[in-house]
């Protein structure tokens, strides 16, 4: 356990070593923001929409009575998407997504000696390779959230019209009641971290692939696991030092 | 020029190497051969720096290798080209794209001079036109072309070869090795082969290494290896009818 975290510090460390040329980096940079964002948008987009519109159902069914203001709804559905919603389970979609994908690419690259060559070529291969990945999900993740937030709470609205439960303007009202800013502030925080986490242990676990396509196969779902227990740990931490 | 002192590598308790020494000269194919297990892979593997050997020196042109950390080794590192056994080409990149790679990142050259220079590559492994091809619909002996032409885009003064022959048809592999051979010969490269094969033995072995239980078992040349009284490589080049037959032949 120990051994693989030091591992995991040493390979961060070689990761942001200078580059040998910055405008090849920087390609491989933009080349990660593009696989990670618009690839994720669809899905991102699908599942806030629901998550959004269920929330929204869920919150009214439990809350709705003559005692309490239908406005309520609205504010619920609006603090647990974007403290909660948007960016832990998007961050755990995109850790199937993107994590999965970034481990089994760099585990391949590894068991067919492409990571060899690199080396040979006197690239830093964990810098060429992997720091695009961290830069593209520290800065890709957080933008992604932003899109499941709106997306989220638009999905609350569609529920909102299709049932008679809250109307959209009750809803629309307790969307914008007793707003604290704060919650925007832990969102984007935890969309930054869970970005690093997802990037850097499955290109962590890629990396260290040792053996064949089964053992690729095993990399990333090691990166996979590891990633989401990981989020839902910081996702606890940052909940507590934050709120 | 390349000399090894006393390589030892040692994985936990195995030790795979014991003691190797030996001087590649320039403009010679340097073979490393051996029974699989001997070691030969992992004698590569220390030579260019992807393992570090348990004890011993690397010297490339009177630099200890060994002693260098990974700038150091930077330098050196470019002016090295490998080919892998499969040949590692970068799967998202076009066969050019593969060429280029080297140069974009160690040279200031212009777009249009590291195109001129990847076209000349694979001009010389005969690969004209296949410049936008991806790796993924190359066949073996055209993978191994594109291998060896990003191996000496950036005209390296060291050639690595790991087993070039594997999975390749007897023909492709003769071509494959009379490339090696004619490079070798017109840039004076110091190329090492790790092979097995005994038709890149018999053909192209200017100096041959055998390794047999991770030591230094036999050292000379193809003329001399047919004449040798060392059984256990006896026991392994002729190990076929056909190389016996070859041999009451000569």
């Amino acid at each position: 356990m120990f051994q693989s975290l030091g591992k995991y510090i040493l390979l961060l460390r070689l990761s942001f070593r200078k580059p040998e040329k910055f405008s090849v980096y920087w390609s491989e940079v933009m080349r990660e923001m593009v696989s990670v964002g618009v690839g994720s948008l669809g899905i991102i987009a699908v599942i806030s929409v629901f998550i959004g519109a269920v929330a929204t159902i869920q919150t009214a069914f439990q809350l709705v009575s003559d005692f309490i203001p239908k406005t309520i709804v609205g504010g619920i559905t609006r603090d647990s998407t974007i403290l909660e919603f948007s960016p832990t389970i998007s961050a755990l979609v995109l850790a199937g997504r993107v994590g999965s994908s970034m481990a089994s690419q760099i585990g391949t690259m590894r068991v067919t000696e492409q990571i060899d060559a690199l080396e040979i070529m006197g690239v830093n291969a964990p810098g060429y390779l992997i720091s695009p990945k961290i830069i593209a999900g520290v800065s890709m993740i957080p933008l992604l959230v932003i899109v499941s937030v709106i997306l989220g709470l638009s999905g609350g609205y569609l529920a909102c019209a299709a049932s008679k439960e809250v109307s959209t303007a009750d809803y629309v009202t307790g969307l914008t009641d007793g707003f604290n800013p704060l919650i925007v502030t832990v969102c984007a925080v935890k969309a930054i971290f869970f970005g690093f986490i997802i990037t850097s242990i499955c290109s962590y676990q890629g990396f260290y692939t040792d053996g064949g396509s089964l053992e690729v196969g095993q990399s990333a779902t090691r990166g996979v696991v590891w990633s989401c227990i990981m989020i839902l740990f910081v996702d606890l931490i940052i909940s507590r030092l934050l709120l | 020029m390349i000399e090894i002192k006393d390589i030892y590598k040692t994985f936990g308790e195995n030790e795979v190497l014991k003691g190797i020494s030996a001087i590649f000269k320039p403009g010679k194919n340097n073979l490393i051969i051996g029974g699989s297990g001997s070691g030969k892979t992992t004698l590569l593997k220390c030579i260019v720096g992807l393992h570090d050997p348990t004890k011993g020196d690397v010297i490339f042109n009177g630099e200890n290798f060994t002693d260098m950390d990974f700038e150091q080794r930077v330098p050196i590192r470019t002016q090295i080209g490998m080919l892998f056994q499969n040949s590692a080409l970068f799967d998202s990149m076009t066969v050019e794209e593969n060429i280029m790679f080297p140069l974009n990142l160690f040279t200031t050259q212009s777009k249009a001079e590291k195109l001129e220079r990847a076209n000349f590559c694979l001009e010389r492994v005969n690969l004209v036109g296949k410049n936008k091809l991806y790796p993924s619909e190359l066949s073996g002996g055209m993978k191994k072309r594109v291998g060896i032409a990003r191996a000496i885009s950036m005209q390296p003064k060291y050639l690595f070869v790991d087993e070039p022959n594997s999975g390749l048809d007897p023909k492709t592999s003769i071509l494959i090795d009379e490339l090696i051979n004619e490079l070798t010969e017109e840039y004076q490269i110091t190329t090492v082969v790790v092979t097995h094969d005994m038709n890149s033995v018999m053909g192209i072995g200017d100096h041959i290494l055998f390794l047999h239980q991770g030591k230094k078992w036999w050292e000379g040349s193809n003329k001399e290896i047919a004449h040798t009284d060392n059984k256990e490589l006896n026991d392994f080049v002729f190990a076929s009818k056909f190389m016996q037959a070859a041999k009451a032949k000569l």
